[in-house]
C-alpha cells in the first residue's frame, strides 16, 4: 500500500488582453479589450492544449478507475472566455468533473492581486469564483489557491475565515531554508489552515525543462521522473506538482513528447507502488502537518525571487495598482454591473506583469507572455484605459447625486435649484 | 538676385523642421523677387517647385573638369570624417538606423572621378560620409551653374561643407544659416566635437551668418567665437496658407495642457511634469499630455508615475500627420519648456490653432511672440501659475488665444525673407 502521494494541480488562466487604447480614445470609446487577439489566442490554446489534454486526462482517469486524480484551478476570466469563444472546452471540463476524480480549486475570479489591494474585494472575488465553479461543475471548492500562489500569514488568515482549510502555495526556498516542501504545513498565525507547498524543482522539470535539449537530463521519461520523485520524497510525504496547464501542448509543444510523457506517468507511478495520487483536499486530510510556516512578506511562485516583484516591483506598477484600487469605494456606491465587470478585468494580474522591468533574470519568461514591446507601453495603455474608466465612474457617481437631489427636492418643496457646472469648452 | 541654396530636406518628405523652414524661405524669397536653385541630397520629384528649382544631388556626377579629385579635396579642405553619427536621432532610433544601413548593404563609398552618389538624404548612420560627399557634389554643381547665381546660402551644418566648397570653387559669397547649434542638441559638456568643428568652420569662412534668433546669435558669437559684425538675426516665420483648423470631437471633458515635441533633455520635459504635479495639487479639473517620443520618454513616464499623477498625465507616443493637428485642436494650453531652443515653431502652430501658449525664455520664439506667456524653463512655480491662470480665468485664456492667433498670422516669411535679401545684398558687390 502506497504511503506517499503525488498531488497534481494545473492552473488554467487566460487574461483579457487590452487593445491599443490611445489618449484620443479616452472619454469616447469604452471598449477596452482586444477581442481578436483574445479569441485567437484562446482558440489556439484550446486546440493545442485544453482540448487534447482534457481528453487525455479523462482517458487516464477512466483507465485507472479512480487511482489517477488531478486538480484544476480555472480563473473566472478564463471561464468567461471559454464560454464566449470555445464552449467545447467547458464541456470537456464538465466531463472531467463528472468522473468525481477531479478537484476544482477556489481562486479570485479575475486572477487578480486583490489579496494585496483590498480584503473586501478579495473576499468578493473568491465568492464570485466559487459560485461560478458550482454553477458550471456542480461542486463547491474546498481548497484555495491564490493568484500566482501568492501567500502570506495575513492572506492565510482571510482564506481560512472564508471557510477554506487547505491552501496551495510555493515551497519558497527563502522561507523553507533546508526544510522540505514535501510535507503539509500550517499557517503561522492561523494554525488550522493547512498549506501544500509546490515542489519547485520537480514541477519545473516538467513545466520549464521538459523540452530543453541542453538540459543534461534530457530527455525526461516517466520512469526517470518516478525515481526523482522517490529520491525527493525520502524526506516527506507528498510531492506537490503545481504548474500552468498551458505547459501541455502550448509551452511544451506536442512534438516534444509532453503528452506521451503524461500518458505514461500514471502507469509508471502506480507500477512502482511508492505513490498514490491525491487531490489537495485529500492530501491535507491524509497527512498531518509537521510545522507552521512563517511568511511575513508575500511569496509567490514567480521568478527567482519567489516574491511579488513581478507585479508590484517598480513605480509604474505601484502607481497603476494604487489607482485601480483607489476606485473601490466609489464603485461600491455606484454598483453598476458593467463597471464592476470592467473593473474586475482591469485587476487581472497580467496587466501588472506586462509592466515589469525585471528584464534580466527572468526576461525570457516575461517576454513570452507579454503582448507589449516595453513595460512603458503597457503602462501607458493601461493608464489610458484607467482614465476612461474613471470618467465613466465619475459620471455614474454624479448621476446618482442628481437623482438624490431630485428626490430630496420632491420631498421638501419648494425646490432649490441645483446648478451644475458644465465642463467649459470653447 | 539669384541664390544657390544648399538644404538637406524639402517638403513633403521631411524629418524635422528644417525642410519646412526652407520651403518658407524659398517661397518668401520668390515673393521678394529672389530666384533660388535649391540643392538637396535626395529629391523625390514630388517637391513643390513653384518657387524654386530643385537640383537633386543624387543625379549629379562629380565632374570637376580641370582638377583631379585630390586637388579638389585639397581646395575645399575636405576633412574625411568617420561615419556613424546622427544629429537628430535618439539612441534607440540610431540603433535601428544602423540595422537598416546594414541591411541595405551599403558599400564602401570610394570617391572616384565621374561618379554619381546615391544620397539617402536622411539623418542616418552614414551621415558624416553623406555630408562629405554632399560637399563634392555641391562643389561640382556650383561650378556647372557658375553663371546662374550671385550668392551661396547653406542651411545648418549638414550643408556647410557644400557651401564652403561652392565658395572656394566659384569665389562667390557664402551665407550660412544657423537653425540650430550643437549646444541645442546636447548639454554644454556633451556636444559632438566633430559637428562643432564643421559648424565653426562654416561660420568662419562664411561672409555672413544668419541666425534664427538673438539667442542663437549669442551662441554663435560667444561659443563659436564669431565676429558679431557678420552675424545677423532673421527670425523664423511660419506659413499657414492652406491650413484649416480641424474640428475634433473631444473625449475628455477637462481642459488639456499639451507638450508636443521630442522628449529629450533640451526640450525640458521634466519641468513640465513637475509643473503638472503642482497644478494637480490645486485642481483635478485638468489633464496633461506629453506627445512625442525620445530618449527621455521612459524616464518621463517613471517620473509621472512616481509623482502619482499618471491618471491625469498622458503619453501619446510619436504622433504623425493629422494626429499632430488633432492634438493641437484638443489642447487648451500649450507648453514649450525648452532648456535651449534656437527658435521653436510649435508654439506658433498652437497659437494658430487658438491655443494659448507658455514658452520658456530660453527659446528664440520668445523674442518674437508678445502674446505667449514666458517663463524660465527651470521655474516650475511660474509655469504652474500660468497654467492654472489660463485654466481658471477664461478671460485670460480667450484674450491670449485671440491675440496670439493674430500675432502668429502676422509672422510671414515674406517679411523675414526681405531681411534675408538685404543680407545677400550686403555681400554681393
Amino acid at each position: 500500500m502506497a504511503t506517499k502521494s503525488i498531488c497534481l494541480y494545473f492552473q488554467v488562466h487566460q487574461p483579457n488582453r487590452l487593445r491599443l487604447y490611445r489618449f484620443f480614445d479616452i472619454g469616447k470609446d469604452s471598449h477596452y479589450y482586444d477581442d481578436f487577439a483574445n479569441r485567437t489566442i484562446l482558440r489556439r490554446v484550446a486546440q493545442k492544449c485544453y482540448l487534447p489534454m482534457n481528453q487525455l486526462m479523462l482517458e487516464l482517469i477512466n483507465q485507472y478507475k479512480g487511482k489517477f486524480k488531478i486538480a484544476y484551478s480555472i480563473s473566472g476570466s478564463a471561464l468567461d472566455q471559454f464560454q464566449r469563444f470555445a464552449p467545447e472546452v467547458i464541456d470537456s471540463f464538465r466531463a472531467l468533473a463528472a468522473t468525481g476524480r477531479v478537484e476544482f480549486l477556489a481562486e479570485t475570479y479575475y486572477h487578480s492581486l486583490a489579496s494585496l489591494g483590498s480584503d473586501s474585494e478579495f473576499k468578493q472575488q473568491v465568492a464570485k469564483h466559487a459560485a461560478k465553479i458550482e454553477e458550471l461543475f456542480g461542486v463547491q471548492p474546498t481548497a484555495f489557491r491564490n493568484t500566482e500562489l501568492i501567500y502570506s500569514n495575513s492572506i492565510g488568515e482571510i482564506v481560512y475565515e472564508m471557510g477554506y482549510k487547505t491552501m496551495l502555495t510555493e515551497g519558497a526556498r527563502h522561507i523553507l531554508g533546508w526544510e522540505s516542501p514535501n510535507y503539509v504545513y500550517t499557517g503561522e498565525t492561523q494554525p488550522r489552515l493547512k498549506l501544500l507547498l509546490r515542489n519547485a524543482s520537480l514541477s519545473d522539470d516538467i513545466a520549464f525543462r521538459f523540452s530543453n535539449k541542453d538540459w543534461n537530463m534530457y530527455p525526461l521519461t516517466a520512469a526517470k521522473y518516478v525515481t526523482w520523485m522517490k529520491d525527493s520524497v525520502k524526506e516527506g510525504d507528498i510531492v506537490n506538482l503545481f504548474m500552468d496547464y498551458e505547459t501541455f501542448g502550448e509551452h511544451q509543444s506536442a512534438d516534444s513528447g509532453i503528452f506521451d510523457f503524461m500518458r505514461e506517468l500514471p502507469a509508471a507511478v502506480l507500477a512502482d507502488g511508492t505513490f498514490n495520487f491525491v487531490t489537495p483536499s485529500e492530501a491535507t486530510k491524509k497527512y498531518k502537518a509537521v510545522a507552521d510556516m512563517p511568511v511575513e512578506d508575500p511569496i509567490s511562485w514567480a521568478d527567482e525571487e519567489r516574491d511579488i516583484t513581478a507585479w508590484l516591483g517598480n513605480e509604474l506598477q505601484s502607481e497603476a495598482f494604487k489607482k485601480v484600487y483607489a476606485m473601490k469605494e466609489k464603485l461600491a456606491i455606484v454598483n453598476d454591473p458593467d463597471l464592476n465587470d470592467d473593473w474586475g478585468h482591469l485587476q487581472e494580474s497580467d496587466h501588472f506583469y506586462y509592466m515589469c522591468t525585471k528584464f534580466f533574470s527572468d526576461g525570457e519568461v516575461h517576454k513570452y507572455f507579454n503582448p507589449y514591446d516595453t513595460p512603458y507601453e503597457a503602462f501607458i495603455n493601461y493608464m489610458n484605459v484607467i482614465s476612461d474608466f474613471q470618467i465613466r465612474l465619475d459620471e455614474k457617481r454624479a448621476a446618482l447625486d442628481v437623482k438624490e437631489t431630485v428626490n430630496e427636492e420632491r420631498n421638501q418643496a419648494p425646490a432649490k435649484k441645483v446648478v451644475r457646472k458644465k465642463a467649459a469648452k470653447k | 538676385m539669384r541664390v544657390l541654396m544648399f538644404g538637406w530636406e524639402f517638403p513633403p518628405h521631411i524629418a524635422g523642421g528644417l525642410g519646412t523652414a526652407c520651403e518658407g524661405i524659398v517661397k518668401g524669397l520668390a515673393y521678394n523677387g529672389v530666384e533660388t536653385l535649391f540643392v538637396m541630397p535626395s529629391a523625390s520629384g514630388d517637391e513643390d517647385q513653384s518657387a524654386t528649382t530643385i537640383i537633386n544631388a543624387s543625379d549629379v556626377a562629380v565632374d570637376t573638369v580641370s582638377e583631379t579629385v585630390e586637388e579638389y579635396l585639397d581646395k575645399v579642405k575636405f576633412i574625411h570624417i568617420g561615419s556613424n553619427m546622427v544629429p537628430y536621432a535618439d539612441p534607440e532610433e540610431f540603433g535601428r538606423l544602423i540595422e537598416e544601413e546594414k541591411r541595405r548593404q551599403v558599400k564602401d563609398f570610394s570617391i572616384s572621378y565621374g561618379q554619381k552618389f546615391k544620397f539617402s538624404g536622411k539623418y542616418g548612420a552614414n551621415l558624416m560620409e553623406e555630408v562629405a560627399r554632399y560637399a563634392m557634389v555641391g562643389g561640382t554643381i556650383a561650378l556647372q551653374r557658375k553663371d546662374d547665381f550671385d550668392v551661396i546660402h547653406a542651411h545648418d551644418w549638414l550643408t556647410y561643407y557644400a557651401g564652403i566648397a561652392a565658395k572656394e570653387l566659384t569665389g562667390k559669397p557664402l551665407v550660412i544659416h544657423v537653425h540650430a547649434t550643437s549646444f541645442d542638441r546636447g548639454s554644454v559638456d556633451n556636444i559632438d566635437t566633430r559637428v562643432f568643428a564643421i559648424e565653426q568652420k562654416g561660420m568662419q569662412i562664411a561672409d555672413r551668418v544668419v541666425t534664427v534668433s538673438d539667442l542663437t546669435r549669442n551662441t554663435v558669437i560667444n561659443r563659436y567665437g564669431i565676429d558679431p559684425a557678420k552675424v545677423v538675426t532673421v527670425h523664423n516665420a511660419v506659413d499657414f496658407s492652406g491650413r484649416e483648423n480641424l474640428v475634433v470631437e473631444r473625449g475628455v471633458k477637462e481642459p488639456v495642457v499639451t507638450f508636443l515635441g521630442r522628449i529629450t533633455y533640451q526640450k525640458g520635459p521634466e519641468y513640465f511634469i513637475e509643473a503638472a504635479a503642482k497644478v494637480l495639487k490645486r485642481t483635478k479639473n485638468v489633464r496633461f499630455v506629453m506627445a512625442g517620443s525620445g530618449d527621455m520618454m521612459n524616464r518621463a513616464i517613471r517620473h509621472a508615475a512616481r509623482l502619482g499623477i499618471s491618471d491625469r498625465f498622458h503619453f501619446t507616443g510619436f504622433l504623425r500627420g493629422v494626429d499632430v493637428q488633432k492634438m493641437f485642436a484638443l489642447s487648451d494650453v500649450y507648453i514649450m519648456p525648452s532648456i535651449s531652443e534656437p527658435f521653436g515653431i510649435s508654439p506658433l502652430e498652437a497659437m494658430r490653432t487658438g491655443v494659448p501658449s507658455i514658452i520658456s525664455k530660453q527659446s528664440g520664439a520668445a523674442e518674437v511672440l508678445q502674446y505667449a506667456f514666458k517663463v524660465d524653463f527651470w521655474d516650475v512655480d511660474a509655469m504652474a501659475d500660468d497654467i492654472y491662470g489660463l485654466l481658471s480665468y477664461p478671460a485670460l485664456a480667450d484674450f491670449s488665444a485671440r491675440m496670439g492667433y493674430d500675432e502668429v498670422n502676422a509672422l510671414k516669411w515674406n517679411g523675414a525673407t526681405a531681411k534675408l535679401k538685404k543680407v545677400y545684398e550686403s555681400v554681393v558687390k
